[in-house]
């Protein structure tokens, strides 16, 4: 009886410990390599580092993999590489921003932020004095006004998208795509020219809202197609079988099916809007003082809180304020980025 | 025999078949088409209604609002205008100056993560990278402007330095006066930067949609990843990515606040991108709002129409990329 050995399946594309430590002692010594070039050479400071470091890896990884196997997987290891600095260059910014406007942004938060307005403060008094109250009012009223005209339209135009199939279909999702590249100042002015002026002669929150929902339509009706694209035709198909009429289908069974691709569609078209500045700028005036009628007079938003501090202030506590006021926008967006994606990773269905 | 009988009565008139709508169904169509039609209405009525502001002023300055690069208003005792020279032109050319240097930045930047997000990452990095990208994305114009003007300009000052002391024989990297801050160039990285999350996407998503047997069939055949890349990704989603960078750069076009912290607003034209002069008509507009009569808030409008022209006509060519070259290739 011979104990036949069954070969175990290999996987000899893997690779192995042996490779990772010698790519890893290579990058470590283009590391040492680099650092001894700014010592020597002309280049210096954190730039001239970092570009030494990225061309000598590169050019160490090349060599190696021209060494171990052939031209085709140097050039591939250099491609790898040009794909990794890319992403990097592409992390820093969200890093620095990110960290900036927690560093700088918490000696601008104080409880009292909550309850109390600047109409009786400067940008400069302390931070204990004065807060953003009239702005959070300011900024959910708006939203909100801006969500309860542009959902119906967006939906709509999702449901003329995925359910009509209309002969319009392709020259609207145009539209919508073009409206999204509509430059926020251009909201404003549309907004002035055609409200304002004429009409009410008057800043005020409804206008906000007005300009608002010309930048929160397309966003809704972007994400609402693609949500009612996912629903499976079967449901559909079921509903009309079963004797539904065609509104009937999209009532009892799409739209409940889509709910939560739905939320997600409000979700980032707040998002979208939450940080605009120019139109507001425009359109909304900037308060000072808590206002809870958007009809008339100038309303405060988050935006403008931070755009006034910063540019009017120059203390370090009209600073400290804007940062503050950046952290909290920050921390919406954040949250509302984390609703969407737990909303959108559940099934929909 | 009875049972049968008395269930008859009870079964309704079978329905009439026919392949005309129900009223109702009609009423929802006719709802959900005039919805539709929205976005339609709102661009139209955009417009309009900044052409009727505006379009006296086009034919009263004539051609020279658009090459004029002057701003001023001469009232008389009595407020009425005696005589005005209105021109955007240096506008228009910053406009297009930073937008460009966003594009050509940002895109090789966006393409380049766009590959390593589709052929690279693994796993959950990659999910975690995707949202991150995409949360960059929804990042306010405002906070980019502010932290390119306190967090940024430092290091893109010194980046400037740098060019204009060897490059500095190219016109475009020359400076009149050594003042790198508040430049074009700052301008430009801070658009690029803000274009670069919109690019990757896009161009990610165009890169998952490269027909998987083709990639398999480059693999079988031999191909390395840079020659499947270069052979098979590229040729499908050229039209895609170039779509993608026209849409950042309508978007780079249109951006108010980022242009207007970072960029020091002066009103010549100015070619020579390292030095801290230049403008953006977006800018403009937010920067002469406050203080304008009435004539020159039309002329604001009539600035207004020319950049809301100028995104559409981008945007327009962006989808037509997307659409027509998007889902070509070998």
């Amino acid at each position: 009886m011979t104990v036949q050995t069954i070969p175990q399946p290999g996987k000899p594309w893997e690779v192995t410990v042996k490779q990772r430590t010698a790519t890893g002692s290579l990058i470590a010594l283009a590391f040492i390599l680099a650092a001894a070039t700014v010592k020597f050479s002309g280049l210096s400071g954190k730039l001239g580092f970092a570009v030494s470091f990225f061309f000598l890896a590169t050019f160490l990884i090349f060599v190696q993999q021209l060494k171990l196997r052939d031209s085709q997987a140097a050039k591939d290891a250099v491609l790898g590489s040009f794909a990794m600095l890319g992403i990097v260059l592409t992390l820093i910014p969200i890093v620095s921003i990110v960290s900036t406007v927690v560093i700088k942004g918490y000696k601008g938060i104080h409880p009292n932020l909550l309850f109390k307005d600047m109409a009786l403060n400067s940008v400069n008094d302390p931070i204990e004095q004065g807060g953003l109250l009239h702005a959070l009012v300011g900024t959910s009223l708006m939203v909100a006004g801006a969500l309860v005209i542009s959902f119906p339209i967006g939906v709509l135009t999702a449901l003329y998208l995925t359910e009509i199939r209309g002969k319009f279909a392709r020259p609207i999702k145009f539209l919508v795509q073009a409206m999204s590249g509509v430059p926020s100042i251009v909201a404003g002015l549309f907004i002035l020219s055609s409200l304002v002026y004429p009409v009410t002669k008057e800043l005020s929150g409804i206008m906000g809202s007005l300009a608002l929902t010309i930048l929160m339509i397309p966003t809704i009706a972007r994400t609402a197609e693609e949500m009612l694209l996912l629903i499976p035709n079967d449901l559909r198909e079921a509903g009309v079988a079963l004797g539904a009429t065609q509104w009937r289908t999209v009532s009892g069974v799409v739209v409940p099916a889509a709910k939560s691709g739905l939320v997600t569609a409000i979700i980032l078209g707040i998002a979208r809007i939450i940080g605009e500045t120019a139109p507001l700028l425009l359109v909304s005036g900037g308060g000072d003082a808590l206002n809870l009628n958007p009809t008339s007079g100038a309303m405060g938003s988050l935006p403008y809180y931070i755009w006034k501090a910063f540019l009017t202030g120059g203390t370090e506590e009209a600073l400290a304020r804007a940062w503050g006021g950046m952290l909290i926008l920050l921390a919406f967006i954040f949250i509302l980025f984390g609703l969407a994606r737990y909303l959108g990773g559940r099934k929909v269905a | 025999m009875t049972l049968l009988e008395n269930q008859s009565a009870a079964i309704p008139a079978p329905r009439e078949i026919t392949t005309k709508p129900r009223l109702s169904d009609q009423i929802f169509r006719a709802i959900v088409t005039l919805g539709g039609m929205a976005s339609l209405v709102i661009l139209g009525l955009i417009a309009l209604f900044l052409s009727l502001k505006g379009f006296h002023i086009l034919t009263e300055e004539k051609f020279s609002f658009i090459t004029e690069s002057r701003w001023e208003v001469i009232t008389g005792d009595t407020g009425n205008i005696e005589e005005s020279n209105l021109g955007i032109g240096a506008m228009l050319v910053g406009t297009f100056l930073s937008a460009l240097i966003a594009i050509s930045v940002g895109v090789p930047i966006a393409v380049l993560s766009a590959l390593y997000l589709t052929f690279y990452a693994r796993g959950s990095a990659k999910k975690i990278l995707i949202s991150l990208i995409d949360l960059m994305a929804a990042f306010p114009s405002l906070l980019y402007g502010f932290w390119g003007f306190f967090v940024f300009m430092a290091s893109a000052e010194y980046w400037a330095k740098l060019l204009n002391k060897y490059l500095g024989f190219v016109p475009f990297f020359d400076v009149p006066a050594p003042i790198f801050e508040r430049s074009p160039f700052i301008a430009g990285l801070v658009l690029a930067i803000m274009i670069i999350p919109i690019t990757t996407s896009i161009s990610r998503e165009i890169f998952d949609q490269t027909p998987l047997d083709r990639v398999q069939a480059a693999y079988a055949l031999g191909a390395s990843k840079l020659s499947m890349i270069r052979a098979v990704v590229i040729p499908y989603g050229r039209g895609g990515v170039i779509g993608g960078a026209m849409l950042g750069l309508g978007r780079a076009m249109g951006e108010t606040v980022a242009v207007y912290t970072v960029l020091n607003i002066v009103y010549q034209i100015n070619w020579q991108v390292l030095f801290g002069a230049g403008g953006n008509v977006a800018s403009l507009i937010l920067l002469k709002f406050g203080e304008a009569g009435p004539y020159e808030v039309d002329a604001l409008m009539a600035a207004g129409l020319i950049l809301f022209i100028l995104t559409l006509l981008v945007n327009a060519l962006a989808d037509v990329l997307i659409n027509r070259f998007g889902k070509k290739g070998r």
